[in-house]
């Protein structure tokens, strides 16, 4: 019996002598703040450092392979009264939201017209992926092709029907111009969007569908009731994303157009690259950049809060 | 990256033997004593990393590469050459200078050696040196390189861009060949829209021709960024008359110049759309290379840039100049390299290999055998002469490069010629960002 009592009081100590240290060996939340770290130090590195530098060069007068010094916010006070730097937001603004428009209401028709019963369906729905999987600098510089000045063959097409006597100035008018790079926007935009939606579609249960008719609902009542609803919270993901990769778009404006003619497509992001790299002025780009965080900003916030009323996010039921 | 040796270098120089010029061994004979007798010994182990500008022309660089091959051979230098597009040369050279390694020696675009002044190796004795023996160097050129009495860089070469235009179509059009003043000229030009064979220049932002006739017109008529101070004088009578010059000119031209980028005119030119354009020398290069394009060759032919009121030729052209930086371990090799590229022997060559898209810069090259070997090349051969710098009168620098990247003429002409802003305000808006470069 002695022995045994010894043994257990030794445990005992053994137990009350664990040291902090030991403690936080087993602590889970210790390890899970380890296992965090790696994403972390990741985000850190690549994502803030960047953000954060970017921002303190809006704030310096950097010029290209020399530091530059602190000039406090005299970039944005040129930025103010630069007119072309107006412009470019004004730009930025139309093509953010007539391509998203357009896209979010082709995309929208496409998914459900592609969630129909159709033979060959899965054919279909890949190539409808085409235009978002071609590299974007390829499909502007056919785009670039499709309106040129002498060569485009639209223009082609209409002089050999007869109904144009010239070429048209797709990319040498700016309101021409505009709506091309829209166009090209929408075009590789599109399938992005009708293929989400279309996922989204695949999840809205069938037996709804099948309890709305046997009550005799239209069609058009069982999209507004069911459908619809249904596809906010994936809407709300689409469009954000959309409408960000949207308002940073800088490929397709810069192999179509280089923001001419006489900047009319210009969009801050190319306007910051002529700035930045071309013109050698690191600090006056950096500002136009940093100018665009709070229409990115806002945007998110927008779709965030006003499209999602059913806090799917936060994994609870329908309000 | 190019790496010969010399075995590569002897079995590619054969082929130029037909040329008459110095190949094969007894270019590698002439390097070898050259390099005794020249004023710069590399120093021992030297080691050479050069960039250079994306060559256009595929026999110009490969003339570059020979120069190297047997600079290599004849003083044991080891080179390392690679190239960069247009773009790229300037970012990485100011890079390569502000951290003070990376690169001996940069061949770059425009002032590039007066970016970094502090950072470079003074090239004075190499200057005199080519200066003395091949006649003196070009003005734009020299000023393009020089701070004060010191030479920052070597002035290679310029990249010439002149008037490119149907021969058929002026004389179609009542002229026997491009008037040489502006008034004549824009008769000329409305004379080709009449006949349905346009003329054309690009509005856009093309960084090299777009830049180069907006220039002449604008030095032209007497209108300049800045003054000799570097005091913004772009507000002003002459500057309004460019503007208006160029509207009634850019009223005859072909639809589409304000989309054009710097390739649009060649394509143009060579689909047979286009009748007169400015343009380095590459079109006609282009259309002589095409079989199918010989009747189109055979009626090509180049003019110099009409004259504007102010009586003296105001051209833009490209300047390309050499620099070694001062934090390079090998000063004498650089040095050594520069002046090799320049000598007769090389420089010829090289200039041929080119055909005509490179211009001397030394006035003893004028009788280089390019300027004659096709007798439409000859107008090239004008170009460092004629050129103004690219800071007009202004002080060449990282300002007046940062007004030319940034399309400030460019965009002043295309603003009141496309009809988006008036005359007025066309000129307010260049000269607020000017203001804040030249601050």
């Amino acid at each position: 019996m002695a022995t045994v009592a010894l043994g257990t009081s030794r445990t005992r100590r053994e137990i009350r002598d664990v040291s902090a240290w030991q403690r936080l060996k087993v602590n889970r939340n210790w390890l899970g703040f380890w296992f965090m770290m790696p994403a972390a130090g990741f985000l850190v590195l690549f994502l803030a450092y960047p953000l954060g530098l970017g921002v303190w060069l809006s704030m310096t007068s950097a010029k290209i392979g020399r530091a530059g010094q602190f000039i406090g916010l005299e970039n944005y006070e040129w930025l103010r009264d630069d007119s072309i730097f107006w412009l470019s937001v004004f730009n930025t603004l139309l093509y953010t939201s007539i391509a998203s428009v357009v896209k979010f209401a082709v995309g929208l028709y496409l998914a459900l017209l592609l969630n129909q019963h159709m033979p060959f369906k899965a054919m279909i729905r890949a190539l409808v992926l085409i235009p978002f999987i071609v590299p974007t600098v390829l499909s502007a510089l056919a785009f670039w092709w499709i309106f040129d000045a002498q060569f485009s063959i639209i223009s082609w097409s209409m002089k050999q029907l007869g109904l144009i006597d010239h070429n048209i100035n797709f990319l040498g008018d700016a309101n021409w111009a505009r709506a091309c790079v829209i166009f090209a926007n929408i075009w590789r935009g599109v399938p992005f969007v009708a293929i989400t939606l279309l996922a989204g579609l695949q999840t809205v249960p069938a037996s709804l569908y099948e309890a709305a008719t046997i009550d005799g609902a239209t069609r058009w009542q069982i999209f507004r009731h069911i459908t619809y609803p249904l596809l906010t919270p994936i809407i709300a993901v689409v469009m954000t994303f959309s409408v960000l990769f949207t308002f940073t778009d800088f490929q397709l404006i810069w192999a179509m157009t280089r923001g001419g003619p006489v900047n009319a497509t210009h969009l801050m992001a190319t306007l910051s690259y002529q700035r930045a790299i071309i013109g050698g002025n690191l600090g006056e780009g950096a500002a136009i950049a940093t100018a665009m965080i709070p229409f990115l900003l806002g945007a998110i916030l927008i779709s965030w809060f006003g499209l999602q009323r059913r806090k799917w996010q936060q994994g609870e039921n329908n309000d | 990256m190019t790496d010969f040796t010399r075995r590569t270098f002897v079995k590619g120089s054969t082929a130029l033997a037909a040329t008459g010029a110095l190949t094969g061994t007894a270019l590698f004979d002439w390097a070898k004593a050259w390099a005794q007798s020249a004023p710069w010994k590399p120093e021992a182990g030297s080691k050479l990393t050069v960039m250079r500008w994306r060559r256009f022309v595929e026999a110009e660089d490969k003339a570059f590469n020979e120069m190297v091959a047997a600079f290599k051979a004849a003083t044991k230098t080891d080179m390392n050459v690679f190239s960069e597009s247009f773009e790229d040369v300037q970012p990485k050279a100011s890079v390569a200078a502000n951290t003070g390694s990376g690169l001996d020696l940069a061949w770059g675009l425009h002032t590039l050696p007066q970016l970094f002044p502090e950072k470079v190796l003074k090239m004075n004795d190499v200057a005199d040196y080519l200066g003395k023996k091949y006649g003196g160097w070009t003005e734009a050129a020299a000023v393009t390189c020089k701070q004060g009495n010191d030479w920052l860089g070597i002035p290679v070469a310029t990249i010439g861009g002149y008037l490119t235009y149907r021969k058929s179509a002026v004389e179609k059009a009542g002229f026997k060949e491009v008037p040489q003043d502006f008034a004549g000229f824009l008769e000329l030009c409305k004379a080709l829209k009449k006949n349905n064979m346009p003329a054309g220049f690009p509005l856009g932002h093309a960084s090299g021709d777009a830049n180069a006739w907006l220039h002449w017109i604008l030095w032209g008529h007497g209108g300049y960024t800045v003054d000799k101070d570097d005091k913004v004088i772009i507000n002003s009578p002459e500057t309004a008359k460019a503007l208006e010059y160029c509207k009634a000119l850019s009223d005859t031209f072909i639809s589409g110049v304000a989309s054009w980028n710097d390739s649009s005119n060649n394509k143009a030119y060579l689909a047979g759309e286009l009748y007169l354009t400015a343009n380095g020398i590459s079109i006609y290069v282009a259309a002589k290379d095409d079989p199918s394009k010989k009747e189109l060759a055979e009626d090509t032919y180049h003019a110099l840039w009409p004259t504007g009121p102010i009586g003296k030729p105001t051209e833009l052209q490209l300047c390309v100049p050499i620099l070694a930086f001062n934090f390079t371990k090998f000063p004498n090799a650089s040095k050594a390299f520069i002046a090799f590229m320049l000598e007769k022997e090389n420089y010829e060559k090289w200039l041929s290999g080119a055909r005509g898209y490179l211009t001397h810069t030394l006035n003893a090259y004028d009788s280089a055998p390019v300027w004659t070997a096709d007798p439409k090349n000859q107008v090239f051969s004008q170009a460092s002469k004629r050129a103004l710098p690219a800071s007009g009168v202004g002080k060449p620098g990282e300002k007046a490069a940062t007004a030319i990247a940034d399309f400030l003429v460019v965009d002043m002409f295309a603003n009141y010629c496309t009809g988006r802003e008036d005359l007025k305000n066309s000129m307010a808006i260049a000269e607020r960002q000017l203001r804040r470069i030249y601050r």
